[in-house]
């Protein structure tokens, strides 16, 4: 999209009708492979963590095969594992999450960026980024304390009240499960959102804001139907940091969610994810298959990845918007 | 002034209304853990915590010393390793790379952002741990430098594509090569917001635990040189928070806060020292 | 651009100064546990001897296995003994086999939550059976108003409370549960982490006695050592001589007493459900994992001089920190073991 619009022929100068050498001597050919090389590695990297992954899980592969995807139990005494209960752990934790993190993100940098006068935005700024630094045991622990009292006593109850007719708010209201996993992961993913965010909404040209107040617009029209699409990629961007750090979070989510294996439709139900589960058993596993089938899981979690990835992906071209021109997503 | 106008301005008070709550809650959250932080720890918080090392429960006049030089050595290997990798990997995406192959880097990004801590971790340990028979510094930084590569990559990226056509135009221009237009036009004009990535990306690693057990693992005494085990706050507030001793959960929350402080005073230090001689006035 | 570098370039060098020191540097990992009262001991040790560096790290018994078989750190340990597989591993691995040393005791205790009980329960092992296999719903149940029938429970319905993560602490729960019920030994079996047919779970001892505080009706397990520190109420259990008893420091030594005599030569047992009128049934020894050769003979040597201040003064330090002390009995065959390490 924007890629080919922004940088000039990326071949050189003239493509073909200077040799190697001068191109080479004027230095931008020295640069495109200097940065090439570092682009190339991340892929070494990423490339070299799923090959490790994969031989490392080799034994449950062979025994469970793609039942593995499908089984419910998780039984460490009688070797018999499977990991469709994470998975849904996973995907219903982050769905929860995004779903509260990104309206009041975009929300907050949205206010930072347009209404909040420059210190004030820088300051806050600085605070909100400290979020992202806070040990996650500690948000656990905060979690345990705080979070799954409120939710126990007041939140739950509320909701089943009102909302109670829905299979989404059935069952016993205990505190702890993928209603509050995901209000905890919510907590932990809006720095990036409001970080990424407000930079790019800060970046967009000031000509795009006048115009369309020039044409009559009211300040939150020309900021949600003018600034904030233009800078469309760049918060789709950060709700993809956003996601990829509530799918691979542990230590917050397994001291919250409950660690239950159970698939249910309510949110109240506790439940448990995978990063949650390799995090709670890797240190004391013992025995070949069960340390092998935490590794699969961990394969099972780069696949979820891949997956929503691309999912997010063709929604995102599907919807595209032209003038958008800031970054790819 | 008619009655759809009015509706409108309401809707524009409103909304713009709304989203001063969001920011409000968002500070509000955060204030709310530093204060947490501060009651509980505050008191464990003397001159001894910066000097002195660790002991045992039961014990008074300890403190966490080698594991905030632990973090502090631990963060500068992980940048000095993760940084120049997201970073010169984001300029060849915007600069000079073809669609297919930013593509497959930027997936890539995507899938090594999203693995857990963890799984990191014992990456980590089969590179750097596993062949050298013993843990280290060393491998530490470098499980906590993969994951700020993500980070700074697909957000420096975003803000390089970001800088307007006219600049580079420009530079081009008056005859600069592609390379002396990214280091002198492009990257000044783009430097907020990938100082915000990568401040963002070292403030996440700064607090992650699960990737140092299986590499730095932990030192009671003085680490030395890189080779050692050693270490670092997050894995002390792991051990001391999950423990059954008060003392040692006032000591977890103590440490808490000094890591906390710490990233904010390198946040506002980075930015303090890298804004001189590059402001480009907002748009 | 380049005074940044020169700051980097400075702070680098700074911090990866090697200097020269005649310390001798130990490393070991393992069990959770036992580290506070190992970081005491390996602290009190330093002070005896501050040219020995002894640095243990509580990464799991999962970990401390795998990492001393690894050859990454110089000792392991584990709550739990390594099974024949393991240690097979680890002598086909280095030649040469990996010793077991008992350092300390612990317990684990039944801890409750029930609204307008204030008194202290008895568990039957059939009860505490019955209630983590699901099949003992209520809390009048007849199974635990049976031994408690000065008290009246309610008729709620009982929310089990387990741990999330593996742990010495639920391997000693399950191992108990495997003797005392042979249908949790066929449906569940015994494992630092198991397949609960029952209950949610909480992380760490810190995550089940807070769900079990905060949820009415909760009944969850923790360690001993927990229960002391936090003062809270725990029931008593009752063991293999039919007596009530309720843990404590004395009691949990004296199931290690009752095992003593019919204790293997490589003290690979388990301790639960000991003989003894006063023993707690819910008891385990927590292990060093030792090498039995060390090319090294210096690293050696600091080892086995560890080991026996362990077992001598080392026992004087235990109680402070609410871990039971070894019976003199253990005692004695550790140091004659000790001599098998070369």
């Amino acid at each position: 999209m924007s890629s080919t619009t922004t940088v000039v022929p990326s071949a050189g100068p003239v493509a073909g009708s200077r040799s190697f050498l001068s191109r080479l001597r004027e230095g931008d050919e020295i640069a495109r492979l200097i940065t090439f090389l570092f682009a190339a590695s991340v892929v070494l990297i990423t490339v070299l963590l799923v090959y490790e992954l994969w031989v490392s899980s080799v034994l449950p592969r062979h025994k469970f095969g793609l039942a593995f995807f499908v089984t419910r139990v998780w039984d460490p005494v009688f070797d018999n594992f499977g990991a469709l209960p994470f998975i849904y752990g996973t995907v219903v934790t982050s769905a929860v999450a995004l779903f509260i993190a990104v309206p009041l993100g975009i929300g907050a940098s949205i206010f930072l960026a347009e209404l909040a006068p420059a210190r004030v935005s820088d300051t806050l700024e600085f605070f909100i980024d400290l979020l992202a630094a806070v040990p996650s045991v500690i948000y656990g622990v905060l979690g345990i304390f705080i979070v799954v009292p409120l939710m126990r006593q007041f939140i739950q109850p509320a909701l089943k009240n009102t909302l109670g007719f829905l299979p989404l708010f059935k069952g016993p209201a205990y505190g702890i499960g993928f209603l509050t996993a995901g209000v905890v992961l919510a907590i932990m993913v809006v720095p990036y959102i409001i970080s990424v965010s407000r930079e790019v909404l800060l970046s967009v040209p000031r000509e795009q804001r006048e115009a369309a107040l020039a044409l009559g617009s009211t300040r939150w029209e020309s900021t949600w139907k003018v600034v904030v699409p233009f800078a469309r990629s760049g918060i789709l961007g950060s709700i993809f940091l956003a996601l990829a750090r509530a799918l691979g979070e542990t230590m917050a989510v397994s001291m919250v969610i409950g660690n239950a294996p159970t698939i249910s439709a309510s949110l109240l139900s506790p439940g448990d994810s995978i990063a949650s589960v390799i995090a709670n058993q890797f240190t004391e596993a013992t025995g070949d298959l069960y340390t092998q089938s935490l590794i699969e899981l961990g394969l099972v979690l780069f696949l979820l990845t891949f997956i929503l990835n691309g999912l997010a992906r063709i929604l995102i071209v599907t919807t595209s918007q032209r003038g958008s021109g800031l970054g790819n997503a | 002034m008619n009655p759809r106008l009015r509706w409108r301005k309401f809707v524009s008070n409103f909304m713009l209304t709304m989203t001063g709550c969001c920011a409000l809650i968002a500070v509000s959250v955060l204030f709310f853990i530093l204060g947490n932080l501060v009651y509980r720890g505050g008191t464990s918080i003397n001159w001894n915590f910066f000097t002195k090392l660790p002991v045992p429960v039961g014990e008074t006049g300890g403190g966490m010393a080698n594991a905030i030089v632990g973090s502090g050595k631990l963060l500068l290997l992980a940048t000095l390793f993760g940084v120049p990798i997201g970073f010169l990997g984001a300029v060849y995406l915007a600069e000079f790379s073809g669609n297919k192959v930013a593509f497959v880097v930027r997936y890539a990004a995507d899938l090594l952002n999203g693995a857990p801590s963890i799984v990191i971790g014992i990456f980590a340990f089969t590179l750097v741990v596993h062949p050298f028979k013993h843990f280290s510094t060393l491998a530490g930084g470098v499980a906590l430098g993969i994951m700020m590569i993500p980070i700074t990559l697909r957000s420096t990226e975003g803000f390089l594509l970001g800088v307007p056509r006219n600049l580079r135009e420009g530079a081009m221009a008056l005859g600069a090569s592609k390379w002396k237009t990214i280091v002198t036009v492009i990257v000044p004009a783009a430097y907020r917001g990938i100082l915000t990535a990568i401040l963002l990306a070292f403030a996440r690693v700064a607090g992650e635990t699960a990737p140092l057990i299986f590499t730095a693992l932990g030192n009671s005494y003085w680490s030395h040189g890189w080779n050692e085990p050693t270490a670092s706050l997050p894995v002390v507030i792991w051990n001391y928070a999950l423990s059954a001793y008060d003392d040692w959960h006032r000591q977890a929350w103590a440490a808490g806060l000094v890591l906390l402080a710490l990233i904010l005073v390198i946040n506002i230090l980075a930015r303090a020292i890298l804004s001189r001689g590059m402001s480009v006035p907002r748009a | 651009m380049k005074r940044i570098a020169g700051i980097l370039l400075a702070v680098f060098c700074f911090a990866g100064i090697v200097w020269a020191d005649s310390s001798l540097s130990l490393t070991g990992a393992g069990a959770t546990f036992p580290y506070p009262m190992y970081s005491k001991w390996f602290s009190e040790y330093h002070k005896k001897d501050p040219k020995i560096e002894i640095n243990y790290q509580s990464i799991g018994s999962g970990g401390g296995i795998r990492q001393v078989t690894e050859g990454t750190v110089d000792f392991g340990a584990s709550d739990g003994p390594m099974t024949d597989e393991q240690l097979k591993a680890y002598q086909d691995k280095h030649g040469f086999p990996v010793l077991h040393f008992p350092t300390v005791l612990g317990g684990v205790v039944p801890t409750y939550n029930i609204p307008g009980v204030t008194a202290e329960l008895k568990f039957t092992p059939e009860a505490l059976a019955g209630i983590y296999l699901g099949k003992i719903t209520k809390w009048n149940d007849p199974a635990i108003t049976g031994p408690n029938s000065g008290v009246s429970l309610p008729g709620n319905e009982i929310v089990v409370i387990h741990r999330s993560d593996g742990s010495g602490t639920s391997y000693i729960w399950t191992d108990y549960l495997s003797k005392v019920s042979s249908e949790w030994k066929d449906k569940v079996g015994k494992s630092t982490s198991v397949n609960w047919p029952v209950g949610l779970g909480g992380k760490g001892n810190e995550g089940v006695s807070g769900l079990v505080k905060q949820t009415p009706n909760a009944v969850g397990y923790v360690e001993l050592i927990y229960a002391i520190q936090n003062s809270m109420p725990y029931g008593s259990v009752k063991n293999s001589s039919g007596v009530f008893i309720k843990a404590d420091l004395a009691s949990v030594t004296a199931a290690a007493a009752g095992a003593a005599k019919n204790m293997p030569a490589d003290f690979r047992v388990s301790i639960t459900d000991a003989p003894g009128k006063t023993a707690y049934p819910i008891s385990s020894f927590t292990w060093l994992l030792i090498p039995s050769k060390f090319p090294d003979a210096s690293k050696r040597d600091a080892v086995k001089g560890f080991v026996k201040w362990m077992l001598a003064d080392g026992q004087n330090y235990t109680e402070a920190l609410s871990y039971a002390k070894l019976p003199k009995e253990v005692v004695a065959k550790e140091l004659k073991a000790l001599n098998e390490v070369r």
